[in-house]
């Protein structure tokens, strides 16, 4: 009979290991599918966690690790802070889409005036949108008690809603011959994101993933703020005993991972997106939800979860074009990876024990 | 626009459809919270349903086996769910996640082959005279069987959450898991059990979309429905009854956004779109100030440490 005791001290080895395990066992069980599919389960995982790195084509595929991998850090920074206290955004998609549709309007809108100060416009734009669409869960949940994850949750389809209103009408290309989607950023020079240093992948929104990776960490390590929001997470009595405004840390988790997401959302869309169309969204505010988990809710955890995500969409994305391998597959890749976390997660607060039945 | 065109009749009727999903999804996710467990993995579920019963129905061509399959693979993915947040203790709020975003990927997997078919009808149910009648008759008596037994399972469960020994043991579980430990009650089993009834609900629910009120299989067809059945069941103060009504309300806003689409109402579609998520919004901020109803230890993890 197997049993579960409750450890005095989480186990910190374990909390380490946990995301290596899930990642082995969850590439077992992916393997196991593809086979199921029909592939070759070796030649698959070959392709997914292999070739874009170091495969015959690598030198086009890496700079796309940054590329994906920024907006999935820079959005699972902002959930972490939130998480961590107990405060559940899970609407991330729908205020990337809003600092999207803010930060390029703002762009659009003095097309095609040319100047220095248009990006930061766009950036300051993205980054209110976000935020303020964040706020409206907040606030609602401290006015009337509503629940943050359905508030939050509910307003991605209203944002989704929204981004098709636009991309169809105030945003659409005058010049566009009447297909939908707005003009093209990338051709607008003072609006467009481009790469920082030319065939890396970095541009200004990966730039802000690592500076946000810096700030989070020093926030929860050094700061009182990521004290408190570490200690509500942690015990919510001893937090409120201790002083902790419940309130003003709903208000800065939620407005710091809208306003982050939001930046991502602008930085996609005025850069490899290039334009506001009703699908240019590709989920990246729910699959940052497995990052944040992947990464322990730790800032150096996410930069690397964030990365590992990103090699699964873009070696996804080879295995569908080489071996013909659904994207749907890759999908449920990735919510197997998150359901192996949260399984043997157990182990860092417990320990399994064999006992005899009837002893214990 | 010419309001003319919505017939009323029509409208109550397709309400009661409209509603049925949401209905099934939402008293199963009151069950499973009546027994102290908040599991946010409706929509996958949902969807994971939607797709066992197009994917048998079509296979079999039969509608009837379609319809068990869905509640089979809502019962199947919602287990994923127990053993996690049971056995492994883990976090309910993201297994559940966990549970939507496998859900949607594993659906749009099994479903690739299934896009563009027709499923086999579910034959409507006919009784003479009854159904024959004027208003009452396509109101009332000419509904497919699913939807009756969807108000057969909300009598069903007030009946015995409010009656039997077994609603009273749920109840307890959920109210104070301790308490209900020291009595000798197997709180784990119990709340197993409450999520696989949630989790065949749910797939039900998801198989009446795909099969029934649509009838065809696209990728995310859910579109966001379990999501709600969430919020209804707060909407409803963890009561069966108010479930029904918040189900039908909901019902017919959808539909009536529907038919002012249809009516050329001077609203761009994307704002009618929207405005079921708005409303659910707003009906959470109306009722979320009583949190009497809720469950005490909802969302708690239970552990018999000593």
């Amino acid at each position: 009979m197997i049993r579960l005791e409750k450890r005095a001290e989480p186990s910190q080895l374990w909390s380490l290991l946990t995301p290596v395990v899930a990642v082995i066992t969850t590439m077992i069980a992916g393997g196991l599918l593809f086979a199921a599919l029909g592939k070759n389960p070796f030649v698959a995982i070959r392709t997914i966690f292999y070739d874009p790195l170091f495969g015959e084509f690598a030198f086009y595929y890496r700079p796309q690790l940054l590329v994906k991998g920024g907006p999935l850090i820079l959005i699972a920074i902002g959930l972490s802070l939130g998480f961590r206290a107990g405060i559940w955004n899970i609407g991330a998609e729908g205020q990337y889409i809003i600092g999207a549709l803010c930060g390029a309007g703002a762009g659009l809108a003095l097309y095609p005036m040319e100047s220095v100060l248009i990006f930061p416009l766009m950036i300051l734009c993205g980054l209110l949108g976000g935020m303020l669409w964040a706020m409206i869960p907040a606030i609602l949940k401290l006015k009337f008690g509503t629940n943050e994850i359905l508030v939050s949750l509910m307003l991605v389809y209203v944002a989704e809603q929204l981004l098709a209103s636009m991309s169809l009408g105030l945003l659409k290309n005058p010049e566009g011959f009447g297909f939908p989607g707005s003009r093209n950023l990338q051709d607008y020079p003072s609006a467009h994101n481009a790469e920082l240093i030319a065939g890396t992948g970095m541009h200004w929104g990966v730039l802000t993933a690592f500076i946000a990776v810096i700030f989070a960490y020093v926030l929860l390590k050094k700061h009182m703020l990521g004290f408190n929001i570490r200690l509500t997470g942690e015990a919510p009595r001893a937090a409120r005993f201790g002083g902790v405004n419940p309130n003003r840390l709903i208000l800065f988790c939620m407005g710091a991972s809208g306003a982050l997401a939001g930046l991502a959302g602008l930085f996609e869309v005025a850069g490899p997106a290039g334009q506001v169309s009703i699908d240019f969204n590709v989920g990246y505010g729910f699959t940052a939800i497995i990052v944040a988990f992947l990464g322990r809710l730790h800032p150096v955890g996410i930069l690397l979860a964030g990365l590992l995500m990103a090699l699964t969409y873009i070696g996804g994305d080879i295995a569908q074009s080489s071996l013909s391998l659904p994207s749907a597959a890759i999908q449920v890749f990735q919510g197997m990876l998150l359901f192996f976390l949260l399984a043997f997660d157990v182990l860092t607060n417990f320990r399994i024990r064999l006992a005899v039945k009837g002893a214990a | 626009m010419d309001l003319s065109a919505i017939n009323p009749v029509l409208l109550v009727a397709s309400l009661m459809v409209a509603a049925t999903p949401l209905l099934l999804a939402a008293i199963g996710e009151l069950v499973v919270e009546k027994a102290g467990v908040l599991n946010l993995g409706v929509e996958g579920m949902m969807i994971i349903g939607a797709i066992c019963g197009f994917a048998i129905a079509v296979e079999t061509t039969s509608p009837a086996l379609g319809i068990l399959a869905a509640m089979l693979g809502g019962a199947v993915l919602s287990l994923l769910f127990a053993f996690l947040t049971q056995v492994a203790l883990a976090n309910q709020v993201a297994s559940g996640l966990a549970l939507t975003l496998f859900g949607l990927g594993l659906s749009a997997l099994l479903g690739q082959s299934y896009v563009g078919i027709k499923p086999p009808a579910m034959a409507k149910l006919n009784i003479p005279v009854l159904s024959d009648l004027p208003i009452v008759g396509p109101i009332l008596f000419s509904h497919d069987p699913v939807l009756y037994i969807g108000l057969a399972i909300i009598a069903a469960t007030w009946a015995v959450l409010k009656f039997t020994r077994a609603g009273l043991i749920l109840r307890a579980v959920g109210e104070n898991h301790e308490a209900a430990h020291a009595l000798g009650y197997n709180v784990v089993r119990v709340r197993i059990l409450a999520i696989l009834f949630g989790g065949a609900c749910a797939g039900l629910g998801g198989a009446y979309i795909s099969l029934i009120r649509v009838p065809q299989w696209t990728e995310g067809m859910t579109a966001g429905v379990g999501w709600i059945a969430l919020a209804l069941v707060v909407f409803a103060s963890w009561k069966p009854w108010r479930v029904l009504l918040g189900a039908y309300l909901f019902g017919g806003l959808t539909v009536l956004q529907l038919n002012l689409q249809a009516a050329g109402i001077p609203i761009p579609v994307e704002y009618l779109a929207m405005s079921p998520y708005l409303i659910t919004i707003l009906v959470l901020v109306i009722m979320s100030a009583d949190k009497s109803g809720a469950p005490a230890s909802l969302g708690r993890i239970f552990h018999a440490s000593q």
